[in-house]
């Protein structure tokens, strides 16, 4: 019997959630969108303000290049296409962080349309099982970003804070080309770690260099589109896919029940981990957008239309651009596993944290140990000590020059790997002591002396009559418990493989 | 030494017959005794004397900084100058002093001009008439003159000089009647429909509209940002060519300037107009045109008819649409411009606090005069999604063929089109007030817009006298960027005309109690 059979019309037809995003992200330049100032994050309040910040009468936009740059750069690496022109437009509205009472944005015709982000993910949790996927990209546009309300609700008051008004944004449009929470989080994974290769944002979300919302719909398959709620206050990926989840999960609940959806604003609250409705801003609004007439219309060039006498400072060429833009996130893990024979599940972890596949790569060019071996230590000891700790992998205690010298001496079979791990815990101390002086110090090295390895050997079988009796009636299994009992004897200073043979041949005997 | 053109004053500062100090306080003393025109906001006497000194010594060790080292000037208080109260006339910026200098006064005090003040206009340069300022309205030097008052027939003498004052046009009404009244010797204004050339032809002084783009509008508080281009107002065309010179040219802070340098150019005296052609709009034969005015016209035509140039007429067909296409664009961006003006972070605020939005309302409405309340809201209409096709878009193309016209008549082979600046003479205050600003403007723009429509440079040229004894001017339109093509005409044209002098004896006794009873003596 086929399953649809088996249950009632209503409940057959699956819900089909639809996921799209619109990302700010702030782009990492000196100075602000529009203005000289400084872009800092933390700085005293409002001490990075210029005139055109504070929007003084009289004062004009001037466009910053490195802006520009960085907006071409990343419409280039989501395979945009990028216009030649571009406009800028005012979006009105009153708000007391928007000082001007308009954002000069890109309404019309944005820097690049028309891109896609290839993203992984992996199904059910499992590393091992990763598909890709692709988003579309509808534009990207260059506008500003407004100043910071600080509420100060016992006094009743708002203070007002401009340090970030006027810094360069990109936004991110997303088509809703998603289905779930984890979905929408590896996206905008990806998306972050090609702006941190790019460098064109430093994409930290906690200093909301990087900010997602979310919109949201459900339907039935070979419906229209539900009535889409649009999810703010998303402040980490772990959150986005929280939100999201939750958010598809209510409006089904909602529509099951005969509710109806609004085309509402909602905000994620981290603590209960649910979406409520945010106060809305009295009702729709019309933002009045205009042309921003102190702007000309953005030209960029390309090879083949730069002019001749124009100066190369004063011009962004779009190829020039494209030439050097760095490997990408998706480049780097296919060479990784090309060049290193590492799995591509591995690939993903090296290239999730800001510097590990840098120092898997320094490992290897100073050990003779076997890059899928390397891998191991790096993920399994270096990765979990430095989150246990909550540490990036550049305030590591141990460079990658320690890890390589220690994993040398574990390849010359100097030390036994059960060895290795305890000069690695010293060395986590960050004590200055080398793992050659730590192995001495401990006395953590290998007994090379055979007998002395065939005493200890023989004085564990002496006392272990048991298992031996297990043994020679031919459960082979037992014998591994030898081999650990001598490796506790030894403290861990026996080559396993060693100790195996000496044990099988006095057995045997 | 007061009615010297700028260019022969410089001369007699060079020369030593006067120094920057005595020349500074003569001003300063005439501008006292002239109080009751009302020109000035800001009287900057101290900054003033300190900048004249300074501009001595420069000439004492004989390295002066130019032309314009030591000379008067005055600004229109909508351009931002560090230290002195920049108000646009507004209650919104009473009191307000801006940190910076506009690129334009900057420019100015660079090469040593001392800054007398700052003068009056419509609030927020919104107007024709120098009218609706908060401070009050500017009145015409030529109120006073001799020539006003021999013709135009008091009816009966305690109330002539109340009731029949007339306005000096605008918006930058001040700065036409600080350089009329010879209180300084150039002045900056603006001009975004006419607002300089206006002004000038009514006080019958020298007023130029540089191509948009040529001059920075950085530092001045705009009114329409795709149109406004600071004006300069002068005795005669060549101290107008001086100003220029020393303003023109690429600002790093205006993205919209052009990015060549500019050369400032002194201007020939010209004796063949044969090889010119001269355009006469026809449209611009438009209704209410005054018969003195149209007869002024076509003898300016003849004139250079008879001195051998080619007089063509020629069609401008879309600036009949001008107006009303103006009054969408300027309202809409007027709307967007004031945006800003929220209390928050300068200007004046309301005490009203029960909540930031009746705040913003109460400081809107309290900070504001009607006719920029009525301007933001037509905007703000014009700007709404559903009206934004049918308005502001179809304005834009209308925009668009009304500069094409030019272009045309331009291609054609056509070097300057001669039209007239306004109407009529200047209307007395109490006719003038009978009408809205919006009529008024609606009416006295009609002739000056399309230039700015076009983005092209337009001067005013003082012609010649009206039956009332009153100053009418006629209107010089050239191609984009060839000030010095435009300028050089000009002033063939302003010797042909003789265009005589303001005749300000002495100035009346008012006795109706509103101004001080102040006589001039320095008019010499």
């Amino acid at each position: 019997m086929k399953a649809e059979e088996a249950f009632p019309e209503q409940s057959l037809a699956p819900w089909v959630p639809v996921v799209g995003l619109e990302i700010h992200a702030q782009i990492s330049s000196n100075s602000k969108l529009f203005s000289g100032s400084q872009v800092q994050f933390a700085a005293p309040p409002n001490s990075l303000v210029s005139f055109f910040d504070a929007s003084l009468p009289g004062t004009l936009p001037v466009l910053n290049r490195r802006c520009v740059e960085a907006a071409v750069m990343t419409g280039l690496a989501l395979n945009c296409s990028i216009n030649k022109k571009s406009l800028f437009d005012r979006k009105h509205y009153f708000y007391a962080d928007l000082p001007a009472g308009y954002q000069i944005t890109q309404q019309r015709v944005p820097i690049a349309v028309n891109g896609s982000l290839s993203y992984s993910l992996c199904i059910d949790n499992k590393m091992s099982q990763m598909v890709t996927k692709t988003v579309r990209i509808k534009q990207i546009q260059l506008e500003q970003d407004s100043g910071k309300s600080l509420h100060d609700d016992t006094r009743s008051q708002t203070l007002i804070d401009l340090n970030r008004a006027g810094v360069g944004l990109m936004e991110v449009v997303m088509e809703p080309d998603m289905c779930c929470g984890e979905e929408a989080a590896a996206a905008v994974r990806e998306l972050q770690l090609i702006l941190q290769t790019l460098g064109s944002s430093q994409a930290v979300m906690a200093e909301g260099q990087l900010r997602v919302d979310a919109n949201v719909s459900v339907h039935h398959p070979g419906e229209p589109y539900g009535v889409r709620t649009e999810v703010k206050n998303i402040n980490s990926i772990r959150f986005l896919a929280k939100a999201v989840d939750y958010e598809i999960q209510r409006q089904i609940e909602e529509l099951e029940n005969g509710g109806t959806i609004l085309n509402e604003t909602r905000a994620f609250d981290s603590k209960l981990g649910c979406t409520v409705p945010m106060r809305d801003k009295e009702g729709k609004q019309d933002y009045r957008f205009m042309p921003e007439p102190n702007l000309p219309p953005l030209i960029l060039y390309d090879a083949k239309s730069l002019p001749a006498n124009m100066n190369h400072q004063q011009v962004v060429n779009i190829d020039w651009i494209h030439k050097r833009l760095p490997d990408l996130p998706s480049v780097k893990r296919a060479k990784l596993v090309e060049q290193y024979g590492i799995l591509p599940e591995h690939s993903f972890t090296l290239l999730n944290e800001d510097g590990l596949a840098e120092f898997f790569e320094n490992v290897v060019k100073q050990t003779q140990m076997k890059p899928k071996k390397v891998i191991g230590w790096i993920i399994k000891d270096l990765l979990s000590h430095l989150k246990q700790h909550s540490l990036t992998v550049k305030e590591s205690p141990v460079s990658s020059f320690l890890l390589a010298d220690l994993l040398n001496l574990l390849v010359k079979k100097d030390i036994s790997s059960t060895a290795a791990k305890q000069v690695l815990a010293e060395l986590w101390k960050g004590e200055g002591k080398t793992p050659l002086e730590i192995v001495k110090e401990k006395k953590l090295g290998l007994i090379q002396d055979q007998k002395e390895l065939e005493q200890i050997c023989q004085a564990v079988i002496d006392r272990q009559e048991n298992e031996v009796m297990a043994i020679k009636s031919g459960n082979q299994k037992v014998l591994n418990k030898l081999i650990g009992l001598v490796q506790r004897e030894t403290q861990g200073r026996s080559n396993a493989v060693l100790v195996r043979q000496i044990l099988e041949k006095k057995l045997s005997e | 030494m007061l009615r010297a053109s700028l260019r022969q004053v410089s001369a007699a500062l060079r020369d030593g017959h006067v120094t920057p100090t005595e020349l500074c306080q003569r001003c300063l003393s005439l501008i006292k005794s002239t109080k009751f025109l009302n020109a000035y906001i800001t009287v900057a006497e101290e900054s003033a004397l300190k900048q004249a000194e300074e501009s001595e010594e420069r000439y004492r060790r004989g390295q002066p900084l130019g032309v314009l080292d030591g000379i008067p000037i005055a600004v229109k208080d909508n351009f931002n100058t560090a230290g002195i109260e920049t108000t646009c006339a507004s209650n919104m910026l009473k009191g307000y002093i801006s940190p910076y200098n506009a690129t334009v006064v900057q420019k100015l005090l660079d090469q040593g001009a001392v800054l007398l003040g700052k003068t009056n206009l419509d609030e927020f340069a919104m107007g024709s008439g120098s009218t609706d300022g908060v401070f009050g309205p500017v009145r015409n030097p030529w109120s006073y003159s001799r020539q006003y008052k021999e013709k135009s027939v008091p009816k009966s003498h305690s109330e002539d000089e109340e009731s029949n004052w007339v306005i000096t046009g605008g918006s930058s009404g001040g700065s036409a009647a600080a350089v009329s009244s010879f209180t300084c010797f150039a002045a900056l204004g603006s001009d975004t429909g006419g607002s300089t050339r206006n002004p000038a032809a009514h006080c019958g002084v020298v007023g130029l509209k540089p191509t948009y783009g040529l001059i920075s509008r950085h530092g001045l508080i705009p009114l329409v940002n795709s149109m406004d281009v600071p004006g300069i107002l002068t005795r005669c065309v060549d101290d107008a060519a001086v100003v220029l010179g020393s303003l023109a040219g690429h600002d790093p802070k205006d993205s919209t300037t052009i990015q060549d340098n500019f050369k400032p150019f002194e201007l020939p005296n010209l004796t063949d107009v044969s090889k010119l052609s001269i355009g006469i709009p026809k449209e611009y034969h438009a209704p209410g045109l005054s018969s003195e005015i149209l007869a002024l016209w076509s003898k300016a035509a003849d004139l250079f008819k008879n001195a051998g140039a080619k007089v063509v007429e020629v069609s401008l067909p879309h600036t009949r649409y001008s107006i009303v296409c103006y009054h969408v664009l300027c309202t809409a961006e007027v709307a967007s411009n004031m945006a800003r003006f929220d209390g928050l972070e300068y200007g004046h605020r309301s005490d009203m606090n029960k909540s930031t939005e009746s705040m913003y309302a109460a400081t809107r409405r309290e900070g504001f005069n009607d006719v920029v309340r009525g301007r933001i809201l037509s905007g703000n209409y014009f700007l709404l999604k559903q009206n934004y096709e049918n308005y502001f878009v179809k304005a834009q193309k209308v925009r668009r063929l009304i500069a094409n016209d030019f272009v045309k008549v331009f291609g054609s082979g056509v070097d300057i089109l001669l039209t007239p600046t306004t109407l009529s003479d200047a209307a007395p205050y109490t006719e003038f007030i009978k009408e809205d600003n919006r009529t008024r403007s609606a009416q006295d723009d009609i002739l000056t817009q399309a230039a700015n429509m076009a983005g092209l440079p337009a001067i005013n040229v003082p012609t010649a006298l009206s039956e009332r004894g009153l100053p009418v001017g006629l209107q010089f339109i050239g191609r984009s960027f060839q000030e010095k093509q435009l300028l050089t005409v000009a002033k063939w044209f302003e010797k042909q005309v003789k265009f005589p002098m303001i005749q300000l004896e002495e100035v009346k006794r008012h006795d109706h109690g509103v101004f001080q009873h102040q006589k001039s003596a320095s008019f010499s």
